[in-house]
């Protein structure tokens, strides 16, 4: 039985140490799921993620990590993130080994390690300062040419969480927006946790088979959490909550604030119901002002062949 | 008319886009200029985001390139992995704009880090897609105040390559397919880039602004063109399209 509680699947399938990926470009970010992670106190954690977005830098200043893989360093649309920056300018909480690629390199990283390649060429990083501080980023002959070519080694993530849509209760997940590299770190990993809007019956995942992100094959653990994206958004049901991000950068500039933060939010909340119910508490007309209006998509016709 | 030093780099960044017909771009400044550029001197232009969305159309100021007013009615949206391999590697990016933190004289941008990597002053974002944008895109544009902290002789770190150590060939000789950078938009002027060495130099001049004004705002001894240009000042109507349509909330224009 897949369909597990996000305790449940937290305890489950991510243990300290583990390399936990957490994607989704800027939309579909399981912050649900992170902040579980927090509140049962993982370590030693390497998060890998092409932008870390407030994801990590919440999870890097709860001290859950010891080490970053990442492609981005940004609060898109907003400025730095100040946490991550903290660990590693100053070491707060603690030191932060990284390893910094670009986005493309991180792409080929995923791609070798869904595919069991033992690595992914690219063109890329000639001329820059890159691969000077990034042994893995490597370069070898082109076995048809005199040319180099450069490449990236697999990455197989421990734990991939996903949010989408929604999914059925195997684990046959549906997206429609932003693909980002979802898809790809939910082959590349040796656990995936799917969480989604809504559970829907599998008749519903076969009318639109080109919509399917994920097959249940790949799948360990469904979780139903509506909302669990706050405050990145899913498509078509919920706005980013830019506030909140802008809010972020000034929280985040002060570690003691940030601490004082994640007590409030994470560590005071029993789980993400009632992170919700202290949103709606602090403004409940929030739902509202992050419905996005409606834009279906035009209906096609598979086919019936009989 | 008056306008701000602000207007005058979107809409010279905008006249920099005619005929182009893709375009990759980022928020900000670029997103204003390309979407201006539509309106005037590139009807054809699609805009393409690192986020995976090709031809987008968004109804709001996007406030990040994930931003989903860009995913609803946009031609497509297809996985990051199509992004760079079919569309960038695959040299389909005619125009890309890339943001600084430091841009040195031969066009080497720094987006990584101040001060030494492994103990830096200050920890920047880091490559996202510009390191291989700036080898694939047909031409990168930039655009950016005039500071001597951003215009440096030479960048701490190389995010995404230009002209090198000046010596334009090597970017043929890496295998790097795209021209590179090609122009540099700021508050004061515009500048350009040697074809024999890849040198930075000015080009065009704004409207009541001195040459000495530039000059303090670049780490170096800068080269003029001989041929020094005066551009012309926005007209009214880029104007217009700025303030009322654009940016009506003068988020960036200001």
């Amino acid at each position: 039985m897949k369909l597990l509680s996000m305790r449940e699947a937290v305890t489950r399938y991510v243990q300290d140490g583990n390399l936990v990926a957490i994607e989704g470009f800027t939309a579909f970010i399981c912050f649900s799921a992170a902040h579980e992670i927090i509140r049962q106190r993982r370590k030693d954690l390497t998060l890998c993620r092409m932008t870390p977005d407030l994801v990590y830098d919440q999870m890097i200043a709860a001290g859950c990590a010891r080490k970053l893989v990442f492609s981005y360093l940004g609060n898109p649309g907003v400025g730095s993130l100040h946490c991550v920056r903290r660990a590693v300018e100053k070491g707060i909480p603690h030191p932060l080994e990284i390893e910094e690629y670009s986005h493309f390199g991180m792409t080929c990283r995923y791609l070798a390690g869904a595919s069991k390649l033992p690595f992914y060429p690219l063109h890329s990083y000639v001329g820059s300062s890159m691969h000077a501080v990034n042994p893995n980023i490597r370069f070898v002959k082109n076995p048809y040419g005199d040319n180099q070519i450069a490449v990236v080694p697999p990455i197989n993530p421990d734990v991939a969480i996903i949010h989408a849509q929604r999914a059925d209760i195997n684990g046959n997940t549906q997206l429609w927006g932003l693909l980002g590299m979802q898809r790809e770190v939910a082959f590349a990993a040796k656990h995936v946790i799917v969480v989604v809007e809504e559970i829907v019956p599998e008749e519903i995942i076969c009318s639109d088979p080109n919509r399917t992100l994920i097959t249940a094959q790949v799948v360990d653990a469904v979780v139903h959490q509506a909302r669990g994206a706050h405050p990145s958004y899913v498509q078509g049901y919920y706005d980013r909550d830019n506030s909140l991000y802008l809010a972020w950068d000034k929280i985040s500039r002060d570690d003691a604030a940030v601490q004082a933060w994640l007590d409030e939010w994470v560590y005071g909340l029993e789980d993400w119901d009632a992170y919700l119910a202290k949103l709606e508490q602090n403004e409940p007309a929030i739902w509202e002002r992050l419905k996005p209006g409606q834009a279906l998509s035009s209906p096609v016709n598979y086919g019936l062949y009989q | 008319m008056e306008y701000t030093a602000s207007e005058m780099m979107i809409i010279s960044s905008a006249r920099a886009l005619q005929g182009v017909k893709v375009v990759f771009v980022g928020v900000g400044m670029p997103n204003i200029a390309c979407n201006l550029a539509r309106q005037t001197v590139a009807s054809d232009l699609e805009l393409v985001y690192e986020s995976g969305i090709f031809g987008a159309h968004p109804t709001r100021l996007p406030l990040s390139i994930g931003d989903p007013t860009l995913i609803s009615g946009a031609t497509s949206v297809c996985s990051i992995t199509e992004l760079f391999m079919y569309y960038l590697q695959g040299g389909r990016i005619e125009v890309a704009f890339l943001g600084v933190a430091q841009i040195d004289r031969f066009g080497n941008i720094n987006t990584t880090v101040i001060g030494d990597y492994h103990k830096p002053k200050i920890r920047l974002p880091g490559s996202g897609g510009a390191c291989e944008i700036a080898i694939h895109a047909g031409k990168v544009f930039i655009i950016t105040r005039l500071s001597s902290r951003t215009f440096v002789e030479k960048v701490d770190f190389i995010t995404s390559p230009g002209f090198l150590d000046g010596d334009p060939a090597k970017r043929a000789a890496l295998g790097m397919p795209g021209q590179g950078p090609q122009l540099v938009v700021t508050d004061k002027g515009i500048l350009r880039f040697k074809a024999d060495t890849g040198e930075m130099y000015l080009d065009v001049i704004y409207p009541n602004v001195e040459l000495d004004e530039i000059r303090e705002g670049i780490g170096w001894e800068l080269a003029v063109s001989p041929d020094l240009k005066r551009a012309p000042p926005p007209t009214p109507q880029e104007l217009r399209l700025v303030r009322e349509e654009l940016d009506p909330d003068g988020r960036y224009r200001s």
